[in-house]
């Protein structure tokens, strides 16, 4: 339960105190399904609600769910307002450098591009992403017609009306839509941009790192964690 | 919430938006109106007194104190809320939470930033981590409102600023030949009379107030619009039970009908008290004769 | 690199014009600076456009507000009604969706989902109804012995209008107008934060001061920039607004100049 050695250390110093139970504060987006999403009840739900829950169960820690805007996810991590990342946040090395991951809870997801029709010409085409993420990055470095918008309900709708060819996005989101929508296409073609997806800590957070690290590796190792993919299909299993 | 709503796939169009409106993320929705309204209510009294501690700084003789009042005045106004708002909260945080940390762990010995992380003590959070959710809510909930009344407080400091320089001198200078002090010509002539020449203004404010509640997600606290993108966007069967197409716009028109109805009741309670506050004061006429250029 | 040659590279940037693509690791305050400077072009763009065309049409919907004829007089309250009383992303949003769906069926209407054109005409009609409010308040506290005097001298209608009743207007209105003007080169920064999208990477001042906290995950550098920038723009706003006031009171006295001033904040 110390997930601080600090937190240890403070709490011998008030001895009249009791031994507060700390409460881990696990946060996500809830706007990015199947990973996470609210459902018609107003919860948190999605593959990383199940997923979270059961690491803290196996990890003995006492769990609570915040919502937090994406932009300012790992500023609010850093300035101390919720202990764990659990979004859809792939491992990349300009994050690894702000925030420690964990091991990765899923592998690789390839992004795939949604469009009207299979035959899109990207090289000549609009492509849509939502601003300020990795695909968004992928695309403006291939040299591409980029256009940004701000969420990725948009990204579908501006493909749908015409604005953008197709858009690019994880694959695990956009398949629940394909399937839905007999008008709009996955193509062929599969970008790997991210890497897998971690659980996103503070650097100085070391004891709880550890914690959820071995949580993941127990759930990896009896098979659950791979269920639980297949459970949501979020990526391929391990 | 209705019993026949169980399966909602079999129900009739009447039926299926009944359940569909009563479900647990429409509670959301509806509670977060009267969350914008509270801290509507909340931050409108809050900035006031912000506005009025800065118009009293900016008038103050003590020349360090008149020159904090006007930086406070000029700085936040001169910045757009949103772009405020997007870094001033976690500084707020982490300056309350610095200030504990100072007073509640002198004995601490580890930095406080730590690269890039933030890291006080355990008895320093604020709220504290084992603090239930309501707590840590209610908390944010306020510190967006303290942000709201310090943007919109330089604001009302600079209606007030001029509302208290319109005051006919001559009023002031009648109250000092009656012997009133300084402090009393102030708190018993300039404050009572100010507001009518304030409320022009400050009615122009809350108007502006209302519609920047659309970014109270950037503070962390869900407001309408959030609910409404968050309802209104397309919804999968795979995640829900009430699966519809993109609603935005329909979601969006209610937004729209709800700020155009509360501004126009805003402006009629305002006329009301626009009307009220004139009556019997001897500025009536002052007015009059202040529109006609120069007292 | 040098800083001289990130000025060189991105000053230019959001019209598209330098390095195409935006720079990726090791970001120096110099790149910041720069980047969110050159997207603050488009801010400038917004605001003085829309402030200039808005002003015109303000003052179409103050005189429309007083009118004595019935449709003119509600459908300038209207106006004003509804572009006052909602939100600007709520306009913003509508507007994007409606330019999309004449788009599909007139070909004149291509532009009018882009940023350039769109927003500005969202923003033009948005300052235009709170001027026009305004301007509004400013022609109901001429004092009536102006209009008398004009009366005496003769003026009637157009005249009268143009060189007695608008200019006193103008007197009245402009600090409140002042004030409106900062609001809207504020506004600016909401076209595509959110609003338009962004194409090719082009955007605002808030766009690429976005970029750069999302890249640099520390919003405590490039959010100070983005707001050292505005109190710049504002204080020339001020300053300029200023210059054109003391133009419009040349003919008061000294001591009258004053008391105009004073009243900052009495109309709007």
């Amino acid at each position: 339960m110390k997930r601080l050695i600090a937190t240890a250390a403070v709490l011998a110093f008030s001895a009249g105190m009791g031994w507060a139970e700390e409460t881990v504060r696990l946060g996500t987006e809830g706007a990015y399904p199947p990973w996470n999403f609210i459902n018609d009840a107003g919860e948190i739900d999605g593959f990383e609600r199940e997923l979270g829950d059961e690491l803290c169960e196996r990890a003995d820690l006492d769990c609570e769910w915040v919502t937090n805007d994406w932009d300012s996810i790992i500023p609010n991590l850093v300035s101390g307002n919720y202990d764990v990342i659990i979004a859809g946040m792939s491992i990349t090395g300009e994050r690894d450098e702000v925030i420690d991951f964990t091991q990765n809870y899923t592998p690789p997801d390839p992004s795939s591009y949604l469009a009207l029709s299979k035959d899109v010409n990207l090289d000549e085409a609009v492509v849509a992403a939502q601003a300020n993420t990795i695909q968004a990055n992928f695309i403006a470095e291939k040299g591409w017609t980029l256009v940004e918008y701000a969420t990725p309900e948009e990204t579908i709708a501006a493909v749908r009306n015409g604005e953008a060819d197709a858009v690019l996005a994880d694959h695990s989101f956009l398949a629940p839509i394909a399937d839905e929508e007999g008008d709009l296409v996955l193509l062929d073609r599969q970008e790997r941009i991210g890497g897998g997806v971690g659980l996103g800590v503070r650097e100085s957070d070391e004891e709880l790192k550890k914690t959820l690290d071995a949580a993941i590796q127990s759930m990896k190792d009896d098979g659950s964690l791979n269920e639980l993919i297949k459970k949501w299909d979020v990526a391929t299993t391990f | 919430m209705f019993e026949f709503c169980t399966d909602p796939e079999t129900l009739d169009s009447a039926r299926w938006l009944a359940c569909y409106l009563t479900t647990g993320k429409h509670a959301n929705f509806y509670i977060s109106f009267g969350t914008v309204l509270l801290l509507l209510a909340i931050t409108a009294p809050t900035a006031l007194a912000f506005g009025f501690g800065g118009a009293m700084a900016a008038r103050s003789r003590v020349w360090p104190v008149s020159w904090l009042g006007k930086a406070y005045i000029a700085l936040v106004r001169g910045v757009p809320d949103i772009a405020f708002f997007l870094f001033f909260v976690i500084a707020l945080d982490q300056a309350f939470e610095w200030v504990r940390h100072q007073v509640l762990c002198p004995d601490w010995d580890q930095p406080i930033r730590q690269g890039n992380d933030f890291v006080v003590c355990a008895a320093a959070k604020l709220p504290l981590s084992s603090a239930p959710q309501w707590v840590h809510e209610v908390y944010g909930f306020f510190v967006a409102v303290l942000t709201f009344a310090i943007v919109f407080g330089a604001f009302s400091a600079n209606v007030l600023f001029g509302a208290m320089r319109a005051v006919p001198r001559a009023q002031l200078e009648t109250a000092e030949a009656y012997g009133m002090s300084r402090r009393q010509t102030f708190w018993r002539i300039l404050v009572p009379q100010m507001w009518v020449y304030a409320l022009p203004g400050l009615s122009n404010l809350w108007m502006v107030l209302i519609k920047a509640t659309p970014l109270l997600f950037l503070l962390g606290v869900e407001d309408i619009v959030y609910w409404a993108r968050e309802l209104g966007g397309t919804a999968n069967p795979r995640f829900t039970a009430y699966p519809h197409g993109d609603w935005r716009t329909w979601y969006f028109l209610a937004l729209l009908v709800f700020y155009l109805l509360f501004t126009r009741v805003s402006e009629i309670f305002l006329e009301r008290l626009m009307r009220k506050l004139t009556h019997g004061q001897a500025t009536t006429g002052g007015m009059a004769q202040a529109k006609r250029g120069g007292a | 690199m040098s800083c001289w040659q990130t000025i060189q590279d991105y000053a230019l940037r959001s019209l598209g014009i330098g390095e195409r693509l935006l720079p990726r690791e090791d970001f120096t305050l110099c790149e910041q600076v720069t980047l969110i400077g050159s997207g603050l072009l488009w801010n400038i763009y917004f605001g003085t456009l829309a402030l200039l065309a808005g002003f015109f049409l303000a003052t179409a919907v103050a005189v429309g507000k007083g009118a004595r004829n019935r449709p003119v007089r509600k459908l300038s309250e209207w106006f004003i009604f509804v572009f006052r009383g909602s939100p600007l992303f709520i306009q913003f949003f509508f507007a994007y969706f409606l330019f999309l769906s004449l788009k599909s069926h007139v070909a004149f209407f291509d532009p009018f989902t882009s940023a350039w054109l769109g927003a500005l005409i969202v923003l033009f009609l948005n300052t235009a109804a709170y001027s026009g409010e305004i301007f509004h308040g400013a022609l109901r506290a001429i004092p009536k012995g102006d209009v008398e005097a004009a009366d005496a001298y003769g003026f009637s209608g157009w005249s009268r209008f143009r060189r007695i009743v608008w200019p006193t207007m103008l007197r009245l209105a402009w600090p409140a107008y002042t004030n409106e003007a900062i609001f809207l080169f504020h506004a600016t920064t909401l076209v595509f934060f959110s609003g338009f999208p962004a194409w090719r990477q082009k955007g605002d001042a808030l766009y690429y001061a976005n970029y750069f906290a999302d890249k640099t995950f520390n919003p405590f550098v490039p959010y100070p920039i983005l707001a050292g920038y505005f109190i710049l723009l504002t204080l020339v706003i001020i300053t300029l607004f200023g210059l054109i006031n003391r133009r419009l009171n040349r003919h008061l006295p000294q001591e009258a100049r004053r008391g105009l001033r004073l009243r900052v904040n009495v109309i709007r």
